[in-house]
């Protein structure tokens, strides 16, 4: 099994580490992982932005860096989403589509394909998972508060392999932390309130760790615990299913 | 500058200036959705609910002309005078005319949003006709001169003490009085002589049924049916998409409005009408207002399907912690801002960007309606019409130029994260709006990529 590992520009730029962790996790578990050196967004925050239009030179590079893998796999729920609904390439309407049903996000890749049983993780804390809306409500990554459905998480089943670890409860389960792609500056004023609120929800049940399967939500987070002074860090959960 | 100046995200920062207040709103609205979800989860079947109801309006929607003709024809049988309005305009004076005729200059009326979208109140006031809105929560914003701010929940955003405030000043109650019970007696009392001296009486309409030609009207209080009772004409405005086809489908949409709008299982009070009594005269006016337009844009057409119970309202982060007000048009949350931009491209530009696509008013929707797809289809074709600020134009322009190349990207990368590490004030400052009440990441020492370059080849 051959896999390319995408990287969205923020993770590549700011985050490191949560790229760093899924390529380890995925050799770990037996996986052949290529990273296409040029590749570098997925077209997103033009396209939810409205400028869908201008989304073709993105459209066209990440054809030819992810053409011809078995899977393609990212750390970011919100970015595969993208990729999913909204890649198009009208010289190339084959390949986009291919591209579009072979990408996955990390922790559905693992649980749904890889069909993960068991980790070597540990991870010594208590921790509160932000599910993020994209991974959640448009992967299903996990059930959804407002669907009579039975209930189920991806991310939750995997944090549940790792030794030692606490999930905390949340009064809001699956409430948008408001980060929104460049809803965060358009509307400063809410999505900051949204931040905080979100923090407050895991702060209030004792967190030591926030984590999800989405670095953006976890980056607007991590912007607002640092100006409150907290010492809850953020961590995408590549980071500790790969944690000795 | 007044509110129709101003757009969704200034409104909005106004609105958070009261953490404590948006804390309130916000819990307030959660609750409902709270009990909402409490309340679904106790019917298995009602996923297969919310699909059959999205079925029967698909029905309606693609054959709204034939619907419309048998509702008219079955109506008129009944003794129901049929009017067809255009627009908010032709509506308003449909209105007024029939008033005129009854020679009357007092109207009482129970909860209507599409009365709201005609701005009816303000065109009858400025006809020397008193409106008296029914709906305690209508009557509320009325006597404190605003718009409802939600579309079950007129006055969700008002506090017990600003009501007593506003008792005290208008119907005479003693200062500092905030007992919700003493409140709601109050007005009670005062609403009671409305009704019994009005002649005409205005009510919206729920579903109406094609087959039969009579309507439905949901209330809480009963006040739709007092007004209508007591009144001697009764007119009832109704958007020409609230058509179901026949009796047996009222059923679906009994169960889902009110589990969806409040938690509870049924509406208090849903009343039927179907002819006039003895010596009363019923008028429906069926209204177009944009309708047909939005029938006829494809990725739009299914906002039509909206039964009115606010659920994607309550249950948005957005609309939770930004109030009602700040989407300045009737319907204001999730749906308000599908259906706005329809009605007037250039002014509701705004309301498509008011969300961060979180999805959840989809899921809540009780007639799934993909609100959320619709929002961001709503953003391409505003920004292709124009309706983009030109600094945001330059911004995606730009973007889109740098991340289409993997050179320009990688400087730019680079030069980003120097610039936070070495020159924080170029970023830490207050033309960054992310600054104002978050910090910035701390850069790395490499990207990802540099270190895949150096450790993995």
């Amino acid at each position: 099994m051959r896999v390319g590992l995408f990287v969205p520009c923020y993770v590549d730029q700011f985050y490191p580490g949560a790229a760093i962790a899924t390529l380890q996790l995925l050799e770990k578990l037996g996986v052949e992982v290529v990273y296409p050196k040029n590749q570098t967004c997925c077209g997103q925050p033009m396209a939810n932005s409205g400028f869908e239009h201008l989304t073709g030179g993105c459209n066209r590079l990440f054809i030819d860096n992810f053409s011809g893998f078995d899977y393609i796999v990212s750390p970011s729920g919100s970015c595969v989403l993208h990729i999913r609904e909204h890649l198009h390439d009208d010289k190339r309407p084959g390949e986009a589509k291919e591209i579009s049903h072979k990408v996955w996000e990390l922790t559905s890749f693992l649980t749904d394909v890889l069909k993960v049983q068991s980790l070597q993780a540990r991870f010594p804390h208590k921790v509160g998972v932000h599910q993020s809306c994209h991974g959640q409500r448009g992967l299903h990554l996990s059930s959804m508060t407002e669907l009579v459905a039975p209930s189920f998480s991806k991310p939750g089943s995997l944090l549940n392999m790792v030794k030692d670890l606490e999930l905390i409860e949340l009064e809001r389960k699956d409430e948008c932390c408001g980060f929104g792609g460049t809803f965060c500056v358009v509307e400063e004023a809410v999505s900051s309130k949204m931040g905080k609120d979100r923090v407050a929800d895991h702060l209030k049940h004792g967190a030591e760790y926030i984590t999800g399967a989405d670095m953006s939500c976890l980056m607007h987070m991590e912007g607002i615990l640092k100006r409150q002074g907290s010492k809850v860090r953020v961590l995408h959960i590549a980071e500790i299913l790969n944690a000795e | 500058m007044d509110v129709a100046t101003k757009d969704h995200a200034e409104l909005a920062e106004i609105f958070n200036r009261d953490e404590e207040r948006v804390d309130w709103h916000d819990e307030t609205l959660w609750w409902i959705r709270a009990k909402r979800d409490k309340s679904v989860h106790q019917l298995p079947e009602w996923e297969a609910l919310r699909e059959a109801a999205s079925n029967i309006k698909f029905n309606v929607l693609s054959n709204l002309n034939t619907y419309l003709e048998q509702f008219e024809a079955a109506a008129k049988a009944n003794g129901i005078i049929i009017h067809w309005a255009a627009d908010a305009q032709e509506h308003n004076e449909i209105v007024h005319r029939l008033l005129t005729e009854n020679k009357v200059t007092q109207m009482v009326k129970s909860k209507s949003m599409l009365t709201e979208e005609c701005h009816l109140n303000d065109y009858l006031a400025t006809h020397g006709i008193e409106v008296i809105d029914s709906d305690l929560g209508e009557r509320i914003v009325q006597l404190a001169g605003e718009a409802p701010s939600h579309i079950v929940l007129p006055c969700i955003h008002k506090k017990k003490e600003e009501i007593g405030d506003l008792f005290h000043m208008y119907l005479g109650t003693p200062s500092n009085m905030s007992d919700p019970q003493f409140l709601t007696e109050t007005a009670r009392g005062s609403l009671r002589e409305t009704f019994l001296t009005r002649k005409v009486a205005l009510t919206g309409v729920n579903f109406a049924i094609a087959e039969t030609g009579e309507f439905v009207v949901c209330t809480n209080e009963g006040n739709a049916d007092m007004g209508a009772h007591l009144a001697d004409v009764h007119i009832a405005c109704m958007g020409i998409e609230k058509l179901i086809p026949n009796r047996e489908h009222l059923g679906v949409f009994l169960r889902l409005l009110t589990r969806s709008a409040t938690g509870q299982p049924i509406t208090t009070y849903s009343s039927h009408f179907s002819k006039p009594r003895a010596g009363q005269q019923m008028h429906i006016v069926l209204v177009d207002n944009g309708r047909s337009v939005q029938l006829g844009r494809e990725d739009f057409r299914n906002s039509l399907k909206c039964i009115r119970c606010g659920a994607c309202m309550n249950t948005c982060p957005v609309y939770r912690r930004s109030g009602g007000h700040s989407y300045h048009t009737a319907v204001a949350g999730p749906i308000g801002s599908i259906l706005a931009p329809n009605l007037d491209m250039k002014k509701y530009a705004d309301l498509p960007f008011a969300s961060t696509l979180c999805g959840s008013c989809s899921n809540v929707c009780p007639v799934k309606i993909d609100i959320h797809d619709q929002l961001y289809k709503w953003r391409q074709v505003l920004v292709k019409e124009g309706y983009a600020p030109t600094s945001k134009k330059i911004a995606m322009q730009v973007m889109a130029t740098t991340l289409a190349s993997p050179t320009l990207y990688h400087a730019a990368g680079k030069m980003g994260r120097a610039t936070i590490k070495y020159a924080p004030f170029a970023v830490n400052n207050k033309l960054n709006a992310w600054y104002k009440e978050r910090d910035m990441p701390t850069p790395p020492k490499e990207s990802f990529g540099e270190w895949y370059a150096k450790n993995k080849k």
